[in-house]
């Protein structure tokens, strides 16, 4: 649910970061933390385990610009991907404006990846929101592996409905901004059809 | 998907009772924030605070004893207070839509803030059902949306 704000001029909105354990959605977050000029980015808070796994969530404001004089806000969050903080993940997406699904492109994680998007469909159904209406990107990552599914093959069985997808290495950032840019301009571009 | 609107109108009355419970509770920080977790207004001493953190963090938390809540079968926790040192922090669900959050120190007491936060609570709860109940053209009369003439172009230059 975005905010849209006329005494302050600002419009917030959230993405959230979707994806089975050790995807990259927090190297993602991250990354985008890394390449931002520091006045279009607020702090990087990340509630972890110690050994580094997503706890509850991570947490990134950008603002990159105006539109209109309104300042254009977003809310990067992630979900901890393990299947066992399914009640966390499950919260994170209350109000969710777009979500980016992130796959991890090796052999051994599809039916992981499979789990995870059944989980993301349910949990958006129980708030009522349909996967289909919401802007939403795929990004698969770890494309530098080499035990990887051809993309062919992960559009087949992720994609059906053939959004836009990227394929991504999120530790040297390839397809991080790209995936980020699309999910942005879908939300934009939905706030404007409602009005 | 909805969205949620803040006009002019309330958003100068809502500053104006976070203003007055701020001084009356002698806090040291008072904000409101959505469930979602995104800032509506703040007072106090707010310079070297990170506000937007501070308001996600506090969503989770009132996200995360509200999943308990409710798996306990009870409806959500309405206050939260967590005691620290130098500072105390009190959480309580407004209209059971936004969040509103004192933090306070020695200056101040638990007591106070309970009173205070429940006078405000009042008010705030006013203007939120005024909101809600406010006619679709109202609102669109009032001022032209921001997304009434955008272009495609406007958002592939935010862009860059
Ligand atoms: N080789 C390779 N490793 C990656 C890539 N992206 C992330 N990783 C690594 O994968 C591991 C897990 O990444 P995270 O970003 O923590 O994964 P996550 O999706 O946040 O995991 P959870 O928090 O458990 O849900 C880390 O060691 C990353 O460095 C990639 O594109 N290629
Ligand atoms: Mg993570």
């Amino acid at each position: 649910m975005s905010f849209i704000n006329y005494s302050t001029r600002e419009i917030n909105c959230k993405i959230v970061y979707y994806g089975p354990g050790l995807c990259g959605k927090t190297t993602n977050l991250q990354y985008i933390y890394k390449k931002t000029a520091p006045e279009q980015k607020g702090k990087l808070i990340s509630l972890a385990t110690e050994t580094e796994r997503t706890l509850f969530f991570d947490f990134l404001p950008l603002a990159l610009g105006d539109i209109k004089g309104f300042k254009v806000r977003f809310h990067l969050y992630t979900v901890p991907g393990q299947v066992f903080y399914a009640a966390s993940r499950k919260l994170i997406l209350k109000g969710v404006d777009g979500v980016v699904f992130v796959a991890d492109s090796q052999i051994e994680r599809m039916d992981a990846n499979i789990e995870s998007l059944e989980d993301l469909r349910i949990n958006l159904a129980e708030y009522g929101y349909d996967l289909e209406m919401l802007p939403f990107t795929m990004q698969y990552n770890k494309r530098d592996l080499p035990n990887i599914v051809p993309v062919e093959e992960m559009n087949r069985v992720l994609n059906p409905n053939n959004v836009p997808y990227y394929e991504a290495v999120a530790t040297v950032g390839k397809g991080v901004f790209e995936t980020l840019k699309d999910i942005g301009k879908q939300i934009l571009k939905e706030l404007k059809k409602n009005y | 998907m909805p969205e949620f609107v803040m006009y002019e109108d309330a958003f100068r009355r809502i500053d104006e009772e976070l203003r007055r419970l701020y001084q009356l509770s002698n806090a040291k920080l008072v904000f409101l924030v959505d469930k979602n977790g995104q800032l509506i207004a703040s007072v106090g001493e707010t310079r070297n605070i990170d506000t937007t953190a501070l308001a996600s963090l506090t969503a989770g938390n009132i996200a995360a004893t509200g999943g308990i809540a409710k798996l306990l079968g009870q409806k959500e926790f309405s206050i939260l207070f967590h005691e620290g040192e130098r500072d105390n922090i009190h959480i309580s669900l407004v209209a059971n839509r936004v969040i509103l959050v004192v933090v306070f120190d020695q200056r101040s007491s638990l007591g106070l803030v309970r009173l205070r936060v429940k006078r405000s609570s009042q008010v705030l709860e006013q203007v939120f059902q005024e909101m809600d109940r406010m006619k679709p053209e109202e609102k669109t009369t009032k001022e032209l949306s921001p997304f009434a003439d955008i272009t495609d172009e406007d958002i592939e230059k935010l862009f860059g």
